[in-house]
C-alpha cells in the first residue's frame, strides 16, 4: 500500500487507485494547512474527507484542482504522476469539482452553465444548445432526476443548483468527482435526492471525493472516511466498523483547551429580547426564520451552528445593519426593531463583527480614527462639528494601552497592525464603558492563541460587570468555553437551548450538524431561567 | 377626414400634441434618415461598451479613442493621398485606396488605444474610470497639438465615403421605402454598423465567444474553474471593442465629413456609453438607445430646416435652439435615472480579476 | 511626541516622510515630461519635416517656465491661471475622498460663471461690496446646484455620476450658449455677448491681473483641509469614501452625504467659474469655455485629493497653463502639448507599480501605493443605505 495506512478496507480493491495523492504538503505564513497528507481513491468509491472548519480539506482539493500549488507531493492518476497547473489542467485530466460555493452563472440558463468551457458546438462558431439540452435531459434521465435545460439558474431552488453542478461534471464525463461540502445549503430531502444521485454514480464506475464535517452524512454516504485534523490525516475508518462517536473524537481531538475560569453568571434584567425575528440576505432569501431569544445582563448566550445557517443576517440585523422582514426586537425594554446602527449604538451596544475588514475597521485611517469609529461625533471627542483632535488622541493612547494593541503610534493606519491586534481594536473600542449588550460575531476568527485568550478573559470580564452578551461562533469550544446559555442555530432556527456548564459537546456538534440532538435537550424556549 | 383632423387640432395644449404628430409624421422620411447618421457614431461607441463590459471592463476612454481614430483615419488619408493621389473613388461608398488604408490605420490606433486600457485595466488593475479617463484627456491633447501643428501645413485635401443612393422607387414605396432609406441610405460605415449591430447581437448570445465572454463579466472565477482564461478573453475584447470605436471615430471624419476638427466628438463617446446602459448591455438595445438620442437632435435638425406650419411652429420657434441641443443629454440624464433599477450591469463589471490560484 | 523612537533625527524623519509623499508624483511629472519632449521631437520630424533637432524640446520647456515664471507678471497670470484650477481641484478632490468620481467640474464651473454674471448684472447699480459678494454666491450656488442634481440621482436611483455629470457638462454649454444669445445679450453688441460685470468686477490686488480671487483660493485650501480633516463631516466623507460599510456602522447616512460631497464639489467648481468672470474675462460669450473641468481632474489626482497637495499641482499646472501661450509663441509648440503632459503624468502615477517593476526600479522608500486603486466603484456598486 502506498497510502501509509495499514489496509482497512477490502483487499479484493483493484491494484491501482483511480487517483493517488501522496506527501502533499501546503505551506500558508503561519500555518501548514496539509502536512503531508496521504489519500487514495478507488474507481467505483465515494470516499469522505472529514474535518473540521479549516482543517485543511479544501486546500487539499484546492491543489488536486490546480487551483493551488502544493509545495510538497505528487499526485498521480492512475498510477501515473501528472502535474495540474490549473483548473484546465484538472478537467483535461476528467477531474471535476463542486466548489462549496456554487460556480454557476445566475443570469445564464442551466445549459448555457453546464456547457461553458466545454461547449457543444453546432459549427466551429455557433453553440448547439439544443443538442446540449437533449444531452442534458438524457443525462438526467439517466441519473433519476429532471431539470430544465433552458431555465435561468438564478430561478432555481439551491438543490437544483446543486445538481445543475453535479450535472456540469457528468457532462464532461468526468471520471474524479469532488464535491467540497455538498449539503452544506440543502435541505434534508434535497440532501437524500443528492445521495441517491451519488450512490448511482459510482455504481456507474466514478469515483467520488466527498467532502464533509458532518458525521450522519458521511456515515451514510461513504465507502471510506479519511478524517484530517489541523492539516493532518489522523486516521481511515470503513463506516460499518465505526461510529458518530468514533469520528467525532477524532475530528475534534483531545486537546486539553485553555480552560479560563469563568466563574458563576448572575443574570439581572431581561436585556435583548428577540420576537419571531426573520431576516432576509442580499439575495433575498429568508435566512434567519423565526429566531426567539432573550439575554439578561451578566450572562454569556453562545449561538453554535455551522457558518451559513444565517448566523451572520441575525447579528447584523440586531445591530441595525440589516433590514428586518419582520419580527420585534427590544433593548432593555424599548423597541430598537429596524433601528439604525448608530440608535442601537447610543443603546450602549457594543458589536464586534465576523469580518472585521468590512465593517469593523477603515484600514487606511489610522487607529485614533478607528477607536472613536462610532462616537467621533459626540463629545468629548467632537464639539459641534468641530473635532478635538488631542480629546481623541488621548483617548486612543488609553485604549491601546488598556488592550494591549502593539502598535509603534496611534497614528499608524490600522492595516499596518496584525489580525489579532486588528481584533484587540474593535475590541477597544466597542468593549468600553458602559456596555448594556455586546454582540460578538466570531470575535476571535484567525487569531493567534495569545490575542484568542485575551480577548476571551475580556468578555468574561464584560459579563461579570453585569453586561449581557451573545457570542455566535463557528468555533464549538469557544462556545462551550465561555457561555452560561447554549443556543444551537441551524438553518435559520434556534433549535435548542442549552446549559453551558452541563451541555456534552458531541451532543451540540450533533444538533449542529442535523438539528437534532437525540436526548437531553433542555428547554426550546429562549428564555433565561 | 381633414375636417377631424382640423378639429382636433383646434382642442387647446392637446390639439398641439396632434399637430406635433402630424408634423412627426410628415417629416419620417427626412428625420429618420438624419437620426440613423447621427446615431451610428453614437452606436458604434456603444457596441465598444458593450464589448468591453460584457467581459467585466469598464471602459469610459470610448469618446478618447474615438476622436484619435477620427484624427488618425483622416491624418492618414491626407498622407496617403500625398503619396499615392487621391485614386479614382468607385461609384458605389466612393472608395479609395487612400481612404481604405486610412481606414486600416484608424482601426490600428483604436485597438492600440484598447490594448493601453486593457493593460492599465487587466494587468496592472488600476482604476479602470481613471484610465479611462487618461485617455480622453491624452486623446483630447494629442489631436489637438497634431491639428495645431498641422494647420500650418498645406495637406492633400481628403475624399470621403459616400452614401448609398437608394433609388427613388424604392425610396418612395409606401410605408417601408422611407425605412430602407433610413438605414441603408448611408455610407460604407453607417450600412456596416447596421450589420455588426445584428451580428454581435447574434454572436453575443450564440456563439462560444459570446458565453464565453458574458461568464466573465458576470463570474470570472466560475469561469475560471471550467478552465476559461478571464485575463486572455479580457484581453481579447478590450482590443477588439477598440475597432468599433475607431469605425466610430472614422464615421466623423471620412464619412460624415472629409475632415477633423479639435473635439469633433462632442461627447458622443459618453452618450454611448449611457445608450449601452439604456440598451441593458446588449447591442440591439444599444442601437436602439443611440437612435432614441439621435432622433430628438435630428427633429430639432427638421424643425429648424422646415418649422411646423400653425400654433406649433410659433410655439417651436419660442423654444430656443440650445433647448434641442440639450435635449440628448437631459433625455439620456432621465431614462438612466428612471432605468437604473432595472438595467443590470454585469456583475464583475469594472472589477479588476486577480487569479487566486498561485500564491 | 508620538514619534516612533527611530535613530534618526526629527528633521530627517520629517523629509523622508515628505519624500515618501512627494516621489511618486514627482516621478511621474518627470516621466511626463520626458515623453512630452519625444512626442516634441518626433512631431517636429515627421510633421513638420524639420530636422532632427535634440535641443527643441528644452527650447519649448524653457519657453515654458519663462512664460510661467519669467518675469513678476507671468507669475501673477501663473497665479491668475492657478486660481480657479485651485478651487475646482480642491472640489474634485473632496468628491475622490468620498468615492465619488466628479467628472462635472466642468459643469459646475461654465454655471458658476453664469450664475454670478447674472447676479452682478442684475445688482449693477449696488455699491460694489455687495455686487461682488452677491454674484460670488450666485456662482456657488449655481455651481452648487449643478452639482446637487448628480449627486440626488445618485442617492435616489444609483445612477453613477461619472455618466450624469458629463451629461451635465453639455446641458450647462448649451444653457450657456442660451443665457449669452437669449436672456442676457448685451443690447446692440454685435456678438453675442452678455454685458460687463461691472461694479461687479474683482478688485485687482497684484498689478495688472491679480484679481483677490486668488486670495479666495489660496484661503480655501486651509479651509478644505480643515473640513476634510478637522470636522466631524469632513470624517464622515472621508469614511464612506474609504469603507462605506464601516461608515454605514459608524452611524453616516451615505446617501446625504453623497448629495452634500456633490454639492460642496459644485459650489467650489463655481466659485472657480465666478472668479474667473469677474476677475478675467468679466464678460461671457459664445466662446467662453475652458479645460479648467478635466485639469482640475488630473489637478486633483496628482494632488492626492489632499488640499495642501492638491495646491501644489495646482500651481504647477497653471504654470504650464501660464507658460503654454509663451511656448506656442516663442518655440512654436501648440498649447495643447500642456493636455497631453497632464494625461500622461496621471498614466505614470496609476502605472506607478507596474512601470517600476517593468523598468526594475528599485522602490521609492515608503511610498504608499494605495490611493489611486479604486477611487470609483462601478455601476454595479450602488448606494447601500
Amino acid at each position: 500500500m502506498t497510502s501509509g495506512f495499514p489496509a482497512t478496507a477490502d483487499a479484493a480493491r483493484a491494484p491501482v487507485p483511480k487517483l493517488e495523492m501522496r506527501g502533499i504538503t501546503k505551506r500558508y505564513p503561519g500555518v501548514t494547512a496539509n502536512d503531508h497528507i496521504d489519500l487514495d481513491l478507488q474507481p467505483g468509491e465515494i470516499h469522505a474527507l472529514l474535518g473540521e472548519n479549516g482543517a485543511g480539506k479544501t486546500t487539499l482539493m484546492n491543489i488536486l484542482y490546480g487551483l493551488a500549488v502544493p509545495d510538497e507531493g505528487q499526485i498521480l492518476i492512475d498510477g501515473t504522476p501528472v502535474r495540474i497547473a490549473g483548473p484546465s489542467d484538472a478537467i483535461a485530466r476528467g477531474i471535476e469539482m463542486v466548489h462549496q460555493h456554487f460556480m454557476l452563472i445566475p443570469v445564464l440558463s442551466v445549459a448555457e452553465n453546464v456547457v461553458l468551457g466545454a461547449e457543444t458546438m453546432a459549427n466551429p462558431i455557433f453553440l448547439d444548445l439544443r443538442e446540449a439540452s437533449r444531452r442534458i435531459r438524457k443525462l438526467a434521465g439517466k441519473f433519476g432526476f429532471e431539470l430544465d435545460p433552458d431555465a435561468k439558474v438564478q430561478s432555481l431552488s439551491v438543490g437544483q443548483q446543486q445538481r445543475v453542478e453535479i450535472l456540469k461534471m457528468l457532462y464532461r464525463d468526468a471520471q474524479i468527482l469532488v464535491l467540497d461540502e455538498p449539503t452544506a445549503v440543502l435541505t434534508p430531502s434535497e440532501t437524500e435526492e443528492i445521495f441517491v444521485l451519488l450512490r448511482n454514480l459510482a455504481k456507474d464506475g466514478r469515483s467520488i471525493i466527498f467532502i464533509s464535517h458532518k458525521l450522519q452524512e458521511v456515515l451514510e454516504i461513504a465507502d471510506r472516511i479519511t478524517v484530517i485534523r489541523r492539516g493532518r490525516v489522523i486516521g481511515e475508518r470503513i463506516p460499518a466498523k465505526t461510529n458518530a462517536k468514533e469520528l467525532a473524537e477524532l475530528m475534534v481531538g483531545r486537546a486539553v483547551l485553555l480552560t479560563i475560569d469563568r466563574g458563576q453568571s448572575h443574570p439581572t434584567d431581561v436585556r435583548l429580547k428577540v420576537e419571531g425575528l426573520r431576516v432576509r440576505d442580499d439575495r433575498g432569501g429568508e435566512v434567519v426564520r423565526g429566531v426567539d431569544l432573550e439575554i439578561r445582563g451578566g450572562e454569556i448566550l453562545g449561538i453554535a451552528g455551522v457558518a451559513g445557517n444565517g448566523q451572520d443576517e441575525l447579528v447584523e440585523a440586531l445591530v441595525g445593519l440589516r433590514k428586518v422582514a419582520s419580527g420585534r426586537v427590544s433593548l432593555a425594554g424599548r423597541d430598537v426593531t429596524g433601528a439604525s446602527p448608530r440608535t442601537i449604538n447610543e443603546a450602549n451596544v457594543g458589536y464586534v463583527p465576523g469580518d472585521r475588514q468590512r465593517f469593523g475597521l477603515i484600514l487606511p485611517f489610522p487607529l485614533t480614527d478607528n477607536l472613536v469609529l462610532t462616537s467621533y461625533y459626540k463629545p468629548p471627542f467632537a464639539h459641534g462639528l468641530i473635532r478635538d483632535e488631542g480629546a481623541i488622541l488621548a483617548a486612543a493612547r488609553d485604549r491601546i494601552r488598556e488592550y494591549d494593541v502593539r502598535t509603534p503610534s496611534p497614528l499608524v493606519p490600522a492595516q499596518t497592525l496584525s489580525g489579532g491586534n486588528q481584533q484587540k481594536l474593535i475590541v477597544a473600542r466597542e468593549f468600553v464603558g458602559d456596555t448594556t449588550l455586546l454582540v460578538l460575531d466570531q470575535p476571535t476568527r484567525g487569531l493567534d492563541v495569545g490575542s484568542i485568550e485575551f480577548i476571551h478573559k475580556r468578555i468574561i470580564e464584560k459579563r461579570n460587570v453585569g453586561a449581557a452578551v451573545l457570542l455566535v461562533s463557528a468555533e464549538l469550544d469557544e462556545v462551550m468555553e465561555l457561555s452560561d446559555r447554549i443556543a444551537v442555530m441551524y438553518r435559520g432556527k434556534l433549535v435548542a437551548f442549552l446549559d453551558g456548564r452541563t451541555a456534552d459537546k458531541y451532543q451540540v456538534g450533533l444538533l449542529m450538524a442535523t438539528g437534532e440532538g437525540g436526548s437531553g435537550v433542555a428547554d426550546a424556549t429562549g428564555s433565561a431561567s | 377626414m381633414d375636417a377631424l383632423l382640423h378639429a382636433l387640432n383646434g382642442i387647446p395644449v392637446l390639439g398641439l400634441v396632434f399637430q406635433f404628430v402630424e408634423y412627426f409624421i410628415t417629416s419620417l422620411p427626412f428625420t429618420a434618415h438624419v437620426a440613423v447618421q447621427l446615431a451610428v457614431p453614437i452606436c458604434l461607441a456603444a457596441l465598444c461598451g458593450v464589448m468591453c463590459e460584457r467581459s467585466g471592463v469598464v471602459n469610459i476612454g470610448l469618446e478618447g479613442i474615438m476622436l484619435t481614430c477620427a484624427f488618425t483615419g483622416w491624418f492618414a488619408g491626407a498622407v496617403v493621398t500625398g503619396v499615392l493621389g487621391p485614386g479614382t473613388p468607385t461609384p458605389i461608398f466612393g472608395f479609395t485606396v487612400p481612404l481604405l488604408l486610412a481606414l486600416v490605420a484608424a482601426i490600428l490606433a483604436g485597438m492600440l488605444l484598447s490594448l493601453l486600457h486593457a493593460w492599465l485595466s487587466i494587468s496592472v488593475r488600476a482604476d479602470q474610470i481613471i484610465s479611462g479617463a487618461i485617455i480622453n484627456i491624452a486623446a483630447i491633447g494629442l489631436t489637438g497639438y497634431m491639428n495645431t501643428l498641422l494647420s500650418t501645413q498645406t495637406l492633400a485635401a481628403t475624399s470621403n465615403f459616400s452614401a448609398l443612393r437608394i433609388p427613388a422607387a424604392v425610396a418612395g414605396f409606401p410605408v417601408v421605402g422611407w425605412l430602407i432609406n433610413a438605414l441603408f441610405g448611408q455610407g460604407p460605415i453607417g450600412i456596416a454598423t447596421v450589420l455588426i449591430v445584428i451580428i454581435f447581437q447574434i454572436l453575443l448570445f450564440r456563439s462560444r465567444w459570446g458565453l464565453r465572454t458574458r461568464s466573465v463579466g458576470e463570474h470570472p472565477r466560475a469561469a475560471e474553474t471550467v478552465g476559461i482564461d478571464v485575463i486572455r478573453l479580457r484581453y481579447r475584447n478590450v482590443v477588439m471593442s477598440g475597432a468599433l470605436a475607431a469605425l466610430g471615430g472614422a464615421y466623423l471624419s471620412m464619412e460624415a465629413t472629409n475632415a477633423f476638427q479639435a473635439g469633433m466628438t462632442q461627447g458622443r463617446g459618453f452618450i454611448g456609453l449611457a445608450a449601452m446602459i439604456v440598451g441593458r448591455w446588449t447591442p440591439v438595445g444599444a442601437f436602439g438607445a443611440a437612435l432614441l438620442f439621435a432622433s430628438s437632435q435630428a427633429i430639432s435638425q427638421s424643425i429648424s430646416v422646415s418649422p411646423p406650419p400653425g400654433d406649433l411652429g410659433t410655439l417651436l420657434s419660442h423654444v430656443p435652439t440650445q433647448f434641442f441641443d440639450a435635449l440628448p443629454y437631459l433625455i439620456t440624464i432621465v431614462v438612466l435615472a428612471g432605468l437604473i433599477g432595472r438595467s443590470i450591469a454585469p456583475a464583475a463589471d469594472g472589477r479588476p480579476y486577480q487569479r487566486e490560484s498561485a500564491s | 511626541m508620538s514619534r516612533p523612537s527611530e535613530g534618526r533625527s526629527p528633521v530627517a524623519s520629517i523629509v523622508s516622510s515628505v519624500w515618501s509623499l512627494i516621489a511618486v508624483p514627482l516621478l511621474a511629472v518627470l516621466m511626463a515630461l520626458v515623453v512630452g519632449a519625444v512626442v516634441i521631437v518626433l512631431s517636429s520630424v515627421l510633421v513638420l519635416k524639420n530636422p532632427f533637432d535634440p535641443t527643441l524640446p528644452l527650447t519649448a520647456y524653457s519657453a515654458l517656465a519663462l512664460g510661467a515664471f519669467g518675469s513678476y507678471d507671468s507669475v501673477v497670470s501663473t497665479l491668475v491661471l492657478t486660481t480657479p484650477l485651485l478651487l475646482a481641484g480642491l472640489g474634485v478632490g473632496i468628491g475622490f475622498r468620498a468615492g465619488l468620481f466628479n467628472i462635472g467640474a466642468q459643469g459646475q464651473f461654465l454655471m458658476g460663471a453664469v450664475g454670478s454674471v447674472a447676479v452682478a448684472v442684475w445688482f449693477a447699480h449696488t455699491p460694489a461690496v455687495i455686487a461682488i459678494i452677491a454674484a460670488l454666491l450666485g456662482g456657488m450656488i449655481a455651481g452648487a446646484a449643478w452639482g446637487f442634481v448628480p449627486g440626488l440621482l445618485k442617492a435616489t436611483s444609483g445612477a453613477h455620476e461619472v455618466v450624469t455629470t458629463i451629461m451635465m457638462n453639455y446641458i450647462a454649454l448649451a444653457v450657456l450658449a442660451w443665457i449669452v444669445i437669449g436672456p442676457l445679450r448685451q443690447p446692440g453688441s454685435v456678438s453675442p455677448a452678455t454685458p460687463s460685470v461691472g461694479v461687479a468686477a474683482l478688485p485687482i490686488v497684484l498689478d495688472r491681473s491679480g484679481h483677490i480671487g486668488i486670495f479666495i483660493a489660496f484661503l480655501a485650501v486651509p479651509i478644505a483641509w480643515f473640513l476634510l480633516f478637522r470636522t466631524t463631516r469632513g470624517f464622515e466623507i472621508r469614511a464612506v469614501g474609504a469603507n462605506p460599510d464601516a461608515a454605514r456602522y459608524a452611524g453616516v447616512k451615505p446617501r446625504r452625504l453623497i448629495v452634500l460631497t456633490m454639492s460642496i464639489a459644485g459650489m467650489l467648481a463655481g466659485l472657480a467659474g465666478a472668479t474667473t468672470i469677474l476677475g478675467v474675462t468679466h464678460q461671457m460669450n459664445t466662446t467662453f469655455s475652458t479645460s479648467v473641468g478635466f485639469d482640475s481632474i488630473t489637478v486633483a489626482l496628482l494632488g492626492r485629493s489632499n488640499p495642501i497637495g492638491v495646491m501644489v499641482a495646482a500651481l504647477l499646472f497653471g504654470a504650464m497653463r501660464a507658460g503654454a501661450g509663451p511656448m506656442q509663441i516663442n518655440a512654436g509648440i501648440p498649447v495643447e502639448l500642456v493636455d497631453f503632459i497632464q494625461a500622461l503624468i496621471l498614466l505614470f502615477l496609476i502605472a506607478n507599480v507596474a512601470l517600476r517593476r517593468l523598468l526594475r526600479l528599485r522602490g521609492v522608500s515608503g511610498a504608499e501605493q494605495t490611493g489611486f486603486e479604486t477611487i470609483t466603484r462601478s455601476y454595479g456598486g450602488e448606494t447601500t443605505g
